[in-house]
């Protein structure tokens, strides 16, 4: 084993333990914090694949701005296991079997699809992660849909704007 | 096993590195507290710590012994496992800066020629705000673990005035970014460094304004030590810590203050830049010994101007400090953002003539 796939297994085992911790955590705030470590391995992986500005606007984006507020509302209502609501056992057997067959489904179309078969992952190579080729790609073949997200991120900030002011007026 | 194939003495190399910065770092951070005592005692006309060893050198050492000394108390009712992580993760967001801190130039030693900086990324800037962003983490998990109300609150405010004034911070940044036209820390101190170029400074002057107010901030930094407004909120976040990790709690802040005057030393004091003289006319060691020497002064320099305003600057008000981050910093690093991008624009070739074909 190359120090690449040794690098590998250990982010994709730390990603896949973080993400069932996620899913298996009874307190809210230990799952948000696992989701970090997901987020930091899922990094790890843009990394290898050379893609450094992808990796850290990952973490700043998500791990460090979403995330945080995901706590804040979690830890301002003070949840706890006790105020979960109880499901039905049927309902948890039925949602095992739903998710499994969307992971089967996910499983047999990456795997069958014409541009995954015979192909390996090119690791460190290539430079289209790098900031200067996102950079240049963005405001050259993408500057439509790319303005298009600003404008539509502008419009969702307005509205924010809109909600908070209400608030304070009452 | 491909492990062999590595490059054993760049491994070493960067090892040996990475334990020299951080222990010098931690150092440093010491003798920052002892600093700031004696800073305080100078403004306030009184002698300052004076005992522990000669001139009181030796105060760091003993308040440290003082806090490992105390007795470790975990509330009853706290997270446990979150109440440790909280400190350790303010302390390891505080350090992980350092490594794409360009410290100096090259040296060059057993035929070697090492670099002073543990990683040259591409991304070097933004590593650095991936980092500070982790380190709300550290505030909320332990104001939240400790199960305080007080200690809750604290950390909300705390972690609401590090986002806030990230974002001019960020905003600040871009116009420096723009004039550099790189993300690596190396790249923008080496062009600050060529000659006919100015420090960074005396193009961004209003960008290292917003960058500075930013930095205070983000360092919890009086006037914005809201986190911990002794009179509002009993102590603040790390309410209920005891022993040494308050001890982490208190000293994280003094490496943060380390990491950003770092910070903005490279980008706009030309890093280890020494003014007036040209490096590459000395000998290559002692062109990196001598950046040293600037690059920390310029640190030492940024350290005392954090404690001069620490001690003389009354606090916020809650209210102030977002009114100031949101409605003024933030409106102002755009339009300092908007002019440095018209002017790079008039500065190119053939802007005009675009322009005056357009209109024709």
């Amino acid at each position: 084993m190359s120090i690449i796939q040794i690098l590998f297994y250990l982010l994709s085992g730390l990603a896949v333990f973080a993400a069932l911790m996620v899913l298996l955590s009874k307190n809210p705030v230990h799952s948000v914090l696992w989701l970090i470590v997901v987020f930091f391995a899922i990094s790890g992986h843009y990394i290898m694949l050379n893609a450094q500005f992808l990796a850290i606007v990952n973490l700043i984006v998500y791990a460090g701005a979403i995330m945080v507020l995901f706590l804040f509302v979690i830890m301002l209502m003070n949840l706890n296991s006790s105020a979960e609501p109880g499901k039905h056992i049927w309902m948890k057997l039925a949602g095992v079997v739903a998710g499994g067959c969307f992971l089967i489904m996910l499983v047999s179309l990456a795997s069958q699809a014409p541009e995954m078969t015979n192909k390996t992952v090119q690791m460190k190579e290539g430079n289209i992660g790098l900031i200067k080729e996102l950079g240049k790609v963005l405001f050259s073949d993408f500057v439509l849909p790319f303005e298009l997200t600003s404008a539509l991120f502008l419009s969702a900030m307005v509205g924010a704007v809109v909600l908070g002011k209400k608030d304070s007026t009452q | 096993m491909s492990l062999l194939q590595l490059d054993i003495l760049l491994l070493i190399e960067k090892l040996v590195l990475i334990v020299i910065i951080v222990l010098a770092s931690l150092g440093i951070a010491l003798y920052t507290t002892f600093a700031e005592r004696k800073v305080a005692a100078i403004l306030q006309d009184r002698p300052g710590p004076e005992r522990a060893g000669p001139l009181g050198l030796l105060q760091p050492f003993a308040d440290g012994l003082k806090l490992v000394m105390k007795e470790e108390i975990i509330p009853g009712n706290a997270n446990k496992a979150l109440f440790i992580l909280g400190p350790a993760l303010a302390m390891t967001a505080a350090l992980m800066t350092c490594a794409v801190i360009p410290w100096s130039s090259q040296v060059e030693l057993f035929g070697r020629k090492i670099d002073l900086q543990i990683a040259d990324i591409n991304i070097g800037i933004l590593y650095v705000f991936g980092v500070v962003s982790l380190g709300v983490y550290g505030i909320m998990i332990g104001g939240w673990a400790s199960n305080n109300k007080f200690s809750l609150m604290a950390a909300l405010r705390g972690a609401s005035q590090a986002i806030s004034y990230e974002l001019a911070m960020g905003l600040s940044l871009i116009a420096v970014l723009m004039l550099g036209g790189s993300l690596s820390l190396k790249t923008l101190v080496d062009q600050q460094m060529a000659p006919g170029y100015l420090w960074n400074i005396a193009y961004q002057p209003l960008g290292f304004l917003i960058f500075f107010v930013c930095a205070l901030a983000e360092c919890n930094r009086t006037p914005f030590d809201l986190p911990e407004a002794e009179s509002e909120l009993n102590f603040g976040y790390h309410q209920e810590y005891s022993s040494m990790k308050l001890g982490f709690y208190l000293f994280s802040e003094y490496v943060n203050m380390i990491m950003s005057s770092a910070v903005m030393a490279c980008l706009f004091f030309g890093g280890y830049d020494i003014p007036f003289l040209d490096e590459k006319t000395l000998p290559v060691n002692l062109a990196a010994v001598l950046g040293l020497g600037a690059l920390l002064t310029k640190i030492v320099l940024f350290l005392f101007l954090f404690m001069w305003i620490r001690w003389t600057i009354p606090r916020f008000r809650y209210d102030q400090l977002m009114n100031l981050g949101w409605k003024k910093l933030i409106p102002l690093a755009l339009v300092n953002m908007l002019l440095t991008g018209i002017f790079i624009l008039m500065k190119q070739e053939g802007t005009w003539q675009t322009i005056t074909g357009f209109f024709k």
